[in-house]
């Protein structure tokens, strides 16, 4: 009896020993995103890989998971082992922290830029020759266009679209938040179709045809463009914007128990990088630091005005408080006509 | 193992006051097993579905299942779902008539096409579904481009989609018994001067009618949960083409797990009132026509 917890410690040891060296030679990494990062990831991570074998040795593997950003916030909530979220929206990081407390409150502040290495914003996709002439989110309005949009409730990126009509609406009239919530409301009883995420209403108003003006990422609407072809669609840019701010931040309840704290740290601001900044743009994200950039890169990025979040809504707690939580405003858009 | 129950089955015995002997044996083995079974697999769960909700005080609660969104949801949900078996009633009434009774070449054929939609993923059925009913379809370009009637991205497209993945259920329950039907049952009503009419209602439809009940119900049961087809083809506008389950997972999407468990227990009890409605319906028509199911 003896004998045999002797050999069976003997050989977890041994596991234990030939684990510890194993793990000091590579690292696996979850890198838990939504949607439209798919490919931007694929090109960063086996920079970040190379980088990092060069400066300490240790290869590291990178796992990517993709999906509604709301959706993988909940997965993370719910147990997936994250190393490094990075989602749509401050929003849902928020949640982790608020419901798992994996995340500590000032995660935004741990990172340049509120954590968000790179931005996006949000543009229209229309039809070629734009048949119905739309400019600007005024003729988002009009009788008769069809509007394609994911549902805001379901996808970060439709919060964003939401965001900015709200914001226009509110610039053009002095600040009114009653003439704003009219304007938003006209336009979401022009939305013919509402897919429960972004990629879904991408391919509504792509595959199937419906609609006449997508409201989407830049990036998404790039994608579009060049992966389905520049002869079908075309981009228009709105007068004004809302400054989409992708957040990022190492999931401290994960790292700490797997030992990967410091690698998670390291890949995250490898994105800040000359490197990390130069595959973003390339990607269609816009780059923190444009010199970074390839130059044909940055020459895609249409100049328009941006407004950030926290400018005009007080921040993503409070957005989402007064704008998609139960019976906010957008409830309202459908429930009181 | 055999020890256990050795003791078990004497103690059993002696509880019960009169010990009714049974040809089979093993009734407590088997029982014990149906019940660890059925709560394992459903009614924890689903138990764990109403704990979640009692998060939630009344006031709260209630107003978690009664928006107005939400109201119009169970609207469209159980609504269409009923619409659709019905209609399902009656055409997989018809297909499993002409499987059974006729033959014809390819019948191997349609009849394997008949369990499809058992196979498929649900997703793939609501895409293909979509990509052919939507305006620029084979399909909705006609009916909509032509017609002006919008399939795709309006309810009538959660019909179909409900529809499509209810088929198998009727056509399965009512095969098997009409395999059965006797043809010479007809032909002596037949002898015996009855119509056809009289033949079909009074000889074919009491035999059927149990049958149809069940496969109605289990399609009603299957097109209530349904999600994963409907959601690409309904369009998801709020208070027009929204359905329950979709507002589930919407609640979960904004980390409000109470909230969405609070409408999964409201469509539960809603589901199972109907289904023992259903029951009970069939109970009397099997009493009725004399049947025992």
């Amino acid at each position: 009896m003896l004998n045999r917890i002797a050999k069976v410690s003997l050989f977890a040891a041994a596991l234990a020993a030939a684990g510890g060296t194993w793990a000091q030679k590579s690292v696996e990494l979850l890198n838990v995103s939504y949607d439209p990062t798919r490919e931007l990831y694929q090109e960063f991570n086996p920079e970040f890989a190379r980088y990092w074998k060069e400066k300490t040795g240790q290869s590291v593997t990178i796992n990517q998971s993709h999906g509604g950003s709301g959706k993988q916030a909940r997965g993370v909530i719910e147990g997936l082992q994250a190393d490094v979220v990075t989602l749509a929206l401050a929003y849902d990081i928020d949640e982790i922290g608020a419901l798992s407390g994996k995340i500590p409150d000032n995660w935004q502040q741990r990172l340049p830029h509120n954590s968000a290495p790179y931005t996006s914003t949000i543009v229209f996709l229309v039809r070629k020759g734009n048949p119905k002439r739309i400019t600007d989110w005024d003729d988002l309005v009009k009788p008769g266009i069809s509007v394609i949009t994911p549902n805001p409730k379901t996808s970060g990126g439709a919060r964003w679209n939401y965001l900015a009509a709200w914001g226009y609406a509110l610039k053009h009239n002095d600040g009114n938040q009653t003439a704003a919530q009219e304007f938003v409301g006209k336009l979401f009883r022009n939305v013919a179709v509402l897919d429960s995420g972004a990629r879904g209403s991408t391919n509504t108003f792509v595959q199937r045809g419906v609609g006449d003006v997508l409201l989407a990422w830049e990036n998404e609407a790039f994608l579009a463009v060049n992966e389905l072809g520049p002869e079908s669609f075309e981009i228009v840019v709105p007068s004004l914007s809302i400054l989409a701010e992708p957040p990022v931040t190492v999931v401290d309840g994960v790292v700490s128990k797997r030992g990967t704290a410091e690698v998670a740290q390291a890949y995250l601001e490898y994105l800040y990088s000359p490197a990390g900044q130069r595959i973003a743009a390339k990607n269609y994200y816009r780059p923190r630091t444009p010199e970074h950039a390839d130059p044909e890169d940055s020459a895609r990025f249409p100049d328009l005005e941006l407004f950030t979040i926290d400018e005009v809504f007080g921040g993503w707690q409070k957005a989402q408080q007064e704008h998609f939580g139960d019976g906010g405003f957008f409830d309202q858009i459908y429930e009181v006509r | 193992m055999s020890s256990t129950l050795a003791s078990a089955l004497p103690v059993g015995a002696r509880s019960g006051r009169q010990r009714r002997f049974s040809v089979i044996p093993g009734f407590g083995l088997t029982l014990g097993y149906t019940l660890l079974y059925l709560s394992l697999i459903v009614l924890i769960p689903l138990s764990a579905v109403f704990f979640k909700a009692t998060e939630l005080s009344w006031p709260e609660f209630w107003r978690a299942v009664s928006s107005p969104r939400v109201v119009a949801s169970y609207q469209l949900s159980f609504g269409a779902s009923l619409l659709a078996a019905g209609i399902n009633a009656v055409f997989g009434l018809l297909l499993a008539w002409v499987l059974v009774r006729y033959s014809f070449p390819g019948k191997r054929i349609v009849d394997a096409l008949i369990d499809l939609p058992f196979a498929l993923p649900t997703a793939v059925a609501g895409i293909a579904l979509t990509a052919i009913y939507a305006r620029n379809g084979w399909l909705g370009q006609f009916i909509e481009g032509e017609l002006g009637f919008r399939i795709a991205f309006a309810p009538p497209g959660v019909l179909i989609a409900l529809i499509f993945i209810g088929v198998p259920f009727v056509v399965r329950t009512v095969q098997p018994v009409l395999e059965e039907l006797d043809m010479e049952l007809e032909e002596a009503a037949a002898s015996l001067g009855a119509r056809r009419w009289q033949t079909f209602r009074y000889v074919i439809a009491p035999v059927l009618l149990p049958a149809l009940l069940t496969g109605f119900t289990l399609a009603f049961a299957r097109a209530v949960g349904e999600y994963g087809s409907v959601i690409f083809i309904a369009g998801n506008i709020p208070m027009v083409s929204e359905i329950t389950p979709l507002m589930i997972i919407t609640r979960l999407e904004q980390f409000d797990y109470a909230g969405a468990t609070a409408i999964a227990a409201v469509m539960l009890v809603i589901s199972f009132v109907m289904l023992l409605v259903i029951n009970g319906l069939q109970a009397w028509t099997a009493k009725r026509t004399g049947r025992t199911i």
